[in-house]
């Protein structure tokens, strides 16, 4: 049957070989995505396993923890990464720490995203009325201080980790939102859109199936991003007394805690700093690259 | 501002020319030039060994389809290659018995613009928005000519006026959206000759402009040279326009020349089979095969598949005090026909003459007034669910094939999608389904698990074709549909489109711009001029009976890829068209169509 017309040459270029399928496979083929897996993984059970991990209570005030002077002991074989000022472990408050900080920087974050995305779709795919006053009331909150607004919503509820991840997630979806709208109301208008429309597709099928994985790389890029962000806001809260409760550590309070000494004992901030770092960098190498595998027009252009 | 002729300093190097040089100093030589880019398989030669000579006053085109290495050719001899992409490999390009391909930046920067100018094919793009035509006239002449802002600023309207752009003084002032697509070619051309430069390199220059148009900035090429003696290197796939410009032609092919000869030589006795099929493959007014199926007159007509009358399509403009509607956009005024089954009728015009929208409203993409009635059904008055049942009927294929397919689909579930839309199969059969669609437009049912972006052009106009094809429409209305494409892929694409029609006696509304594509294909044309059907009748009555001014401009306007039937002068317009755009209240008369005979109907 198909004799009858000479069939094109083709010119598509010969398939680059094709690995492992999956993407946990694909991305396991990318020396960087797998070392920020494995930072990822080394915090995550780090938090998991902290009791194992180190000897120390993290809120126990230990006596050997001070010079006699009262000041904190820099790193050291009993404490490996020195104390902190009350001469608390600082090893064992990062472990513990990461616990509120993975929840803040996953949970609130992940939240954050999926309501900006939600917005932003709804608003650039739907346009009008409704499209304008998402957007409008978008704008407000963009324009109203993320952090007065935190401590409001922080003043109302009673502090506790979720209700500061929640409050972390209500002001911090905004810019995601900005960017998913924008790139939403230019996705709907490319032709693809009015070839699924011309088909007779229905709206969520548009929606789900051709606009949302074009809007993956951006969420995944977002979505990286704000895990610094968030873990630091969170830290600004606990510093202004609204988010974790003191003596309960996270990432963002040591720092705040210890910031003013950072001449005198620069490993206090140093340390938890650099967890902070080490994890959003961690998320920013496995985001590009999952955003790499995921995008099936990249196929074979390995970077 | 005039530039002092330089002496032609390589008296040397002429030995070294290839022959077919006319005679006298060559201008510009291109010898053995090679460009390479990248690729993850290691280097690729996009140009490989080409030489050539281009004569004072000669007007050289370089021909092939994409991907043949014609516009790399271009950019490498203006020192434009996309870097670090593409690089040059050897070879040399002398200009006046210098070797542009040693020249640094800077040296190269003064040559560009002030000795060889390049045009490029969508003049919007090439032009900064944000800047008046005349400011960039004038910067451009002042920064290779050291003259004053005043005299420059002359410079500038009276390279407009050479280019006849009607009040120069005034346009100088206008940004480029402001200027129809012709004109915005002709202010490319006057800054591309305003400097007066030996060698002017044209990329594709009448491409995306509209035919009568295009016959336009041919000729105001032609004039322009012969009166400053400039050297053209016209690139361009398009055989008509080769025919009309060229001295000689160059025919590359995959990177390489696969023939080289005097334009007259060259269409009579092609030598290279590339080059016959080439000649053999561009669509010609008055060779369309004559069509299986002529309907008798007086025979008694089956039900159509689609019938549409008092289509109306206009769109709202906001502006002025409290941004209320002030203006309408009358796209499309009140068009009637009919498309019995079987049966091609195509709907040609220029840019802005509604025809695309018209395949939008009947596609339901744009809310329209009037009827649409498809196999019998009224699809105005029917819910969504009826709507949709209706819309089966109805496929469409957009110009671009790449834009209309999901980059991050899988071809074989974007061709499965429509009969999951309308839940058509189970998910098993339509894989089989699919494999068959693929089958039956030429694709091998294995590379369904590809990306729209591992095919070529051909390729996913075919995937689309696919996709149409799928729920078996009764009317498939193709917009554009080969005109992104090759000749000889196009050619391939409408002999596919007719084989479809054979077999399943689909009927398609075939909208195109392209008046000898057209003449292949139809079985009947309608011609539409702002928003209106002009006139109407069966290929034979609208081709070799043309009876409204505007149909025989059209036909007129077509290059006819025949260096021996050149013209001496295209029509030309008396001027641009006028704008759709009405205020309030102020609507178009409707034309009234006259039948002259045999359902041939002309506007009065």
């Amino acid at each position: 049957m198909t004799d009858r017309i000479a069939p094109e040459p083709v010119i598509a270029a010969a398939r680059p070989p094709r690995g492992p399928q999956s993407v946990i496979g694909r991305l396991a083929r990318r020396p960087l995505a797998l070392v920020g897996l494995a930072i990822i993984l080394l915090a995550v059970l780090g938090a998991v396993f902290a009791p194992w991990l180190t000897a120390y209570d993290p809120n126990e005030q230990l006596f050997e923890g001070l010079t006699l002077e009262g000041a904190p002991l820099p790193p050291n074989a009993q404490f490996l990464l020195g104390t902190d000022l009350l001469g608390r472990d600082l090893l064992a408050r990062i472990l513990y720490g990461a616990r509120t900080s993975l929840v803040i920087g996953i949970v609130a974050n992940g939240v954050a995203l999926a309501i900006g995305t939600l917005v932003g779709v709804v608003a650039g795919f739907f346009r009008g009325l409704l499209g304008a006053a998402l957007m409008r009331f978008t704008d407000l909150m963009m324009a109203f201080p993320a952090l007065l607004l935190a401590i409001c919503l922080a003043a109302i509820f009673r502090p506790s980790l979720w209700i500061v991840a929640m409050v972390i997630a209500l002001v911090n979806w905004v810019q995601t939102a900005r960017v998913v709208y924008t790139e939403t109301s230019s996705l709907a208008r490319r032709e693809f859109v009015d070839a699924e429309r011309s088909l007779g597709a229905g709206t969520p099928r548009i929606l789900f199936l051709h606009i949302l994985p074009h809007l993956l790389p951006t969420i995944i890029v977002w979505g990286t991003l704000g895990i610094s962000t968030t873990v630091l806001l969170e830290a600004t809260l606990s510093y202004l007394g609204i988010g974790v409760q003191p003596p309960t550590p996270s990432w963002g309070n040591i720092i705040f805690e210890n910031q003013t000494y950072f001449q005198a004992a620069p490993w206090l901030v140093f340390f938890p700093g650099a967890a902070i770092l080490a994890l959003a960098l961690a998320f920013n190498l496995v985001g590009d690259a999952l955003r790499d595998v995921l995008d099936p027009t990249q196929r074979g252009r390995l970077a | 501002m005039r530039r002092a002729a330089e002496p032609g300093a390589g008296t040397a190097e002429r030995a070294k020319l290839p022959s077919g040089a006319p005679g006298g100093e060559p201008v510009l030589a291109v010898e053995d030039l090679t460009v390479v880019v990248g690729g993850a398989e290691g280097p690729r030669p996009v140009v490989s060994g080409l030489s050539f000579a281009l004569g004072r006053g000669e007007t050289l085109c370089i021909a092939g389809e994409s991907g043949s290495g014609k516009s790399m050719t271009a950019l490498a001899i203006m020192g434009l290659l996309p870097r670090p992409a593409a690089r040059l490999a050897g070879g040399a390009i002398r200009l006046g018995g210098r070797d542009l391909t040693k020249l640094g930046e800077g040296a190269m920067r003064r040559i560009r613009g002030d000795r060889i100018a390049m045009i490029f094919q969508e003049p919007m793009t090439s032009l900064n928005p944000v800047l008046t035509i005349g400011r960039q006239l004038v910067e451009a002449i002042e920064t290779h000519t050291g003259v004053g802002r005043g005299e420059a600023r002359m410079g500038a309207v009276e390279a407009l006026r050479a280019v006849r752009i009607p009040e120069a003084e005034s346009r100088m002032g206008h940004y480029p959206h402001e200027l129809s697509g012709g004109m915005r070619q002709r202010v490319m051309i006057a800054m591309a000759l305003a400097l007066r430069p030996d060698v002017l390199i044209a990329d594709e220059p009448t491409t995306a402009l509209d035919v009568t148009v295009q016959g336009e900035v041919l000729e105001l090429l032609r004039d322009l040279q012969r009166a400053f003696g400039t050297s053209i290197i016209l690139i361009t796939h398009d055989m008509g326009v080769v025919a009309e410009m060229a001295d000689r032609v160059i025919v590359m092919r995959e990177a390489r020349m696969v023939e080289e000869g005097p334009a007259g030589e060259l269409f009579a006795r092609p030598k290279a089979p590339y080059t016959k099929a080439l000649l053999a493959a561009v669509p010609r007014i008055g060779t369309g095969a004559a069509r299986p199926h002529p309907r008798p007159a007086g025979e008694r007509k089956p039900a159509p598949v689609a019938l549409v009358k008092d289509l109306t399509v206009r769109f709202d403009l906001r502006g002025g005090f409290l941004n209320r509607v002030n203006r309408r956009v009358h796209a499309v005024e009140g068009i009637s026909f009919e498309i019995a089954p079987n049966e091609t009728l195509s709907l040609v015009g220029e840019s802005g003459c509604g025809k695309s929208t018209t395949a939008k409203a009947i596609a339901g993409l744009v809310p329209y007034a009037g009827d649409v009635v498809i196999a019998g059904r009224n699809l105005a008055g029917l819910d969504r669910r009826q709507a949709k049942a209706v819309r089966r009927d109805v496929q469409m294929i957009f110009q671009d094939p790449f834009a209309s397919l999901d980059p991050r689909m899988r071809v074989g579930d974007l061709v499965a999608e429509p009969m999951a839309i309308h839940g058509v199969a189970a998910r098993a059969e339509r894989r089989d389904r699919v494999a068959a669609l693929f089958g039956r437009v030429g694709l091998s049912p294995d590379q369904m698990e590809r990306y729209p972006h591992e095919f070529s052009g051909g390729q996913r106009q075919r995937i689309c074709i696919a996709r149409a094809l799928a729920l078996r429409p009764k009317l498939i209305v193709a917009d554009e549909s080969v005109s992104a494409l090759d000749v000889s892929v196009q050619a391939r694409v409408l002999a596919l489109l007719r084989e479809l029609q054979a077999e399943f006696g689909i009927a398609y509304l075939f909208i195109s711009h392209d008046m000898a594509v057209v003449e292949n294909i139809s079985d009947r044309v309608a011609v539409m001029y702002l928003g209106q059907i002009v006139e109407t009748g069966t290929r034979d009555q609208i081709f070799s009976n043309p009876q409204h001014p505007y149909t025989r401009r059209l036909i007129e306007a077509v290059p006819v890829p025949d260096p021996a039937r050149r013209r001496r002068a295209f029509p030309r317009m008396d001027r641009d068209m006028p704008s759709p755009v009405r205020p309030l209240g102020d609507e178009p008369a409707r034309l009234a169509l006259r039948d002259i005979g045999d359902a041939h109907l002309v506007a009065a």
